[in-house]
C-alpha cells in the first residue's frame, strides 16, 4: 500500500472521530437550549402570571387555544402542565390568567397582554361570567377576525379545562358592552359545548372553598364552533344543540286581573 | 198632570238604565294593552290584536314576491369611530368610503340600485344602518370592513353566526318568524335569512378568493354585531389590512373588490329570485 494512501486513511479516521465528538456535543447543546427555553418560559410565567394557588391544586396538562402558526384564521391547541384548582371558579381564573399571559411565540397571542381578568363567576346553570379589564377592548386589534379569535380562544380554553362551564358572558370592567372592539357582539352569551353537568355547588364568592369534585379536562370534546351569542339568558339551554334555534320565546298572553270595583 | 209625571218617570228610568250600562261597560275586563314591541313590519303592528275568540281574521292580501333589486352598502365606522388605525396613519373609516363608492359604481353598472348607509364622515348606529336595509324590499346588505391584522391583500367574507350550527338553519328547519303575529324579532332578524346569507357569502368568497390570492377558500361565521338585526341576506367583507405602510396598496384592492362583489351579487340575484320562500319582513312571498 502506498504511503500516501495510508495518510489519507488516517486523516479520514481522524476526521470521523472529530466529527463524531462534535456531533455529540452539538446534540447536547441543542438539548440544553431546549431545556433553557422551557426554563425561561416557566420563569416568565412565574413572573408575569399572578399565581393563584389553592390547597387542591393538582398538576395537570391544561389545553390552551392560541392562534395557529399555520393559519391566520384558526386556533391551535397547546398543552401546558399547570397546577389547577379543583374549584371551578379558581380553576377558570388560573386558566384565563395563563391564556392572557400568552404563548411562547407572542405572535400567536389572541388576547392583549395588557388585559387582566378582574373577576369570574359561575352560576348554577353553568353560565360563566368573565369580567375583563378595559384593555381587552382597547388593546385588541380591531377587526372581525381578531375579535372572534379572542372570544373563541377564551371559550374553547374554558371548554377544554373547566367542564362545568356551559355558556359564557363577557363583561368589560363590570359592564355589558355592545361589541368587543367595534365588531363582535358581546350582548349575548357564547355557547360552550361542554358535555359535563353544570356546577353542582356554586361558591358564594369566587374565593370560597371548593365543594365539587376535581374536574378533569375535557378530551376530545366537540369544538365550540362559531361561538355565537345567544340572546336570552333566561330559558335553559336546549338539550340537543343541533335543534333549530327557537327565536325569542313568546309567553302566553297574560290574563288581566279584573279592575277593582270602586264603592 | 198625570202625563207629566208619567213622562218624567220614563225619562228617569231611561237615564238610570243608561248610567248603569255605562258603569258596567267601564268595569268589564279589557283587552290587554298592546305595547309597542321591537318588531319588524310596522304595517303588521297596526293589525287588530288577536282575540281569544275562534273567529279567524280576514286574510290579508299577500304582498308581491320581492325580487332582488337593491344592495345596501355599509361602509363601517365613521365619525368619531375611526375603526382600525394603521401605523402609517391609515384610518379604516376613511378608506372604506372610497371602497364603497367603487363597489356602488360596479353594482349600478349591472342595473342594481345601491343605497349607502353613509356617504360622509358620520357614524350611524348599528340599528340605524340595519333600519335602512330593513326598510327596503328585495335587498341584500353588505357591510365593508378593513382589519388591523391578517395577511395583506386578502379578503374574508362572514355571515352572522347563528345560535347553533349553520347546517341547521335551512329554510325548512328555521322558523322565519317567531311571533304569533308572524313578526320577526328585531334582535334576531338575521336568523331566518341565514340560508340566503350563506349562499351570498359563498358566491362572494369564491369571487374574491379568485382575485385576492391567499384569501380563505370558504366564508366564515362570526357574531358580527352589525349583521344581527338585518332582515335581509347579509354578509360582512373584511379586507386586510390597515397595517400596510402605503395606502395605495389598499386602494389597489378596490377595483377587484368592486368587480368581485358585483359578479357575486349578479349570480346571487338569480338564486334569490328563484328561491322558494323569502322571509316575510323582506317583503314576503
Amino acid at each position: 500500500m502506498p504511503r500516501w494512501i495510508r495518510w489519507v486513511i488516517l486523516a479520514l479516521v481522524v476526521a470521523v472521530l472529530i466529527g463524531s465528538v462534535y456531533f455529540a456535543s452539538l446534540r447536547r447543546r441543542v438539548a440544553e437550549l431546549r431545556q433553557a427555553q422551557l426554563r425561561s418560559e416557566q420563569a416568565r410565567r412565574a413572573i408575569e402570571q399572578p399565581k393563584i394557588a389553592t390547597p387542591t391544586d393538582v398538576m395537570v396538562k391544561a389545553k390552551f387555544f392560541w392562534a395557529s402558526p399555520h393559519s391566520s384564521v384558526a386556533l391551535a391547541p397547546v398543552e401546558i402542565e399547570l397546577g389547577l384548582s379543583a374549584d371551578p371558579v379558581l380553576r377558570a381564573k388560573q386558566i384565563l390568567d395563563t391564556l392572557i399571559a400568552g404563548p411562547v411565540n407572542s405572535e400567536l397571542r389572541t388576547l392583549p397582554p395588557e388585559a387582566t381578568l378582574l373577576e369570574f363567576y359561575l352560576l348554577k346553570d353553568g353560565t360563566a361570567i368573565a369580567d375583563f379589564s378595559e384593555a381587552l377592548a382597547t388593546a385588541i386589534p380591531s377587526g372581525i377576525d381578531s375579535e372572534q379569535m379572542a372570544v373563541d380562544s377564551i371559550a374553547r380554553t374554558l371548554e377544554a379545562n373547566v367542564p362545568q362551564v356551559r355558556r359564557l358572558k363577557i363583561l368589560i370592567h363590570g359592564q355589558e358592552t355592545e361589541t368587543l372592539a367595534g365588531h363582535l357582539d358581546l350582548t349575548g352569551f357564547f355557547l360552550v359545548r361542554n358535555s359535563a353537568p353544570p356546577a353542582e355547588s356554586v361558591p358564594k364568592s369566587p374565593a370560597a372553598p371548593a365543594k365539587s369534585e376535581p374536574p378533569t379536562p375535557q378530551r376530545g370534546a366537540a369544538p365550540a364552533t362559531a361561538l355565537p351569542p345567544t340572546k336570552n339568558p333566561d330559558p335553559p339551554l336546549t338539550k340537543n344543540p343541533n335543534a333549530p334555534a327557537k327565536l325569542t320565546p313568546t309567553p302566553a298572553p297574560g290574563k288581566l286581573d279584573p279592575p277593582v270595583r270602586k264603592p | 198632570m198625570n202625563r207629566r209625571v208619567y213622562f218624567l218617570a220614563v225619562v228617569f228610568l231611561f237615564s238610570a238604565a243608561a248610567l248603569s250600562a255605562t258603569r258596567f261597560a267601564a268595569q268589564s275586563p279589557q283587552q290587554p294593552a298592546q305595547t309597542p314591541s321591537p318588531l319588524l313590519s310596522p304595517a303588521q303592528q297596526i293589525l287588530p290584536p288577536q282575540t281569544q275568540s275562534t273567529q279567524t281574521p280576514p286574510p290579508l292580501p299577500l304582498p308581491a314576491r320581492p325580487t332582488l333589486n337593491v344592495v345596501v352598502l355599509d361602509p363601517a365606522h365613521g365619525g368619531t369611530d375611526t375603526g382600525a388605525r394603521g401605523s402609517g396613519g391609515i384610518r379604516e373609516s376613511e378608506v372604506l368610503l372610497n371602497f364603497s363608492t367603487q363597489v356602488r359604481k360596479a353594482l349600478e353598472s349591472t342595473g342594481i340600485r345601491v343605497v349607502e348607509t353613509r356617504q360622509g364622515n358620520d357614524n350611524p348606529s348599528f340599528d340605524d344602518r340595519s333600519a335602512i336595509a330593513n326598510g327596503q324590499r328585495g335587498a341584500v346588505f353588505i357591510t365593508l370592513h378593513i382589519s388591523s391584522t391578517g395577511p395583506p391583500s386578502t379578503v374574508r367574507v362572514y355571515i352572522f353566526a347563528p345560535p347553533y350550527e349553520l347546517g341547521v338553519a335551512t329554510p325548512a328547519a328555521s322558523p322565519a318568524t317567531n311571533d304569533r303575529n308572524g313578526l320577526l324579532s328585531w334582535d334576531r332578524a338575521q336568523i331566518p335569512f341565514l340560508p340566503l346569507s350563506q349562499h351570498l357569502a359563498e358566491l362572494t368568497q369564491i369571487q374574491l378568493t379568485h382575485r385576492f390570492r391567499g384569501s380563505p377558500g370558504t366564508h366564515l361565521a362570526a357574531a358580527v354585531r352589525q349583521l344581527r338585526n338585518v332582515a335581509a341576506p347579509a354578509i360582512a367583507i373584511e379586507l386586510s389590512s390597515v397595517s400596510v405602510e402605503d395606502r395605495a396598496t389598499l386602494f389597489e384592492m378596490a377595483p377587484n373588490l368592486a368587480e368581485g362583489v358585483a359578479r357575486a351579487v349578479t349570480s346571487f340575484r338569480s338564486y334569490y329570485d328563484a328561491a322558494p320562500s323569502i322571509p316575510s319582513s323582506s317583503g314576503g312571498n
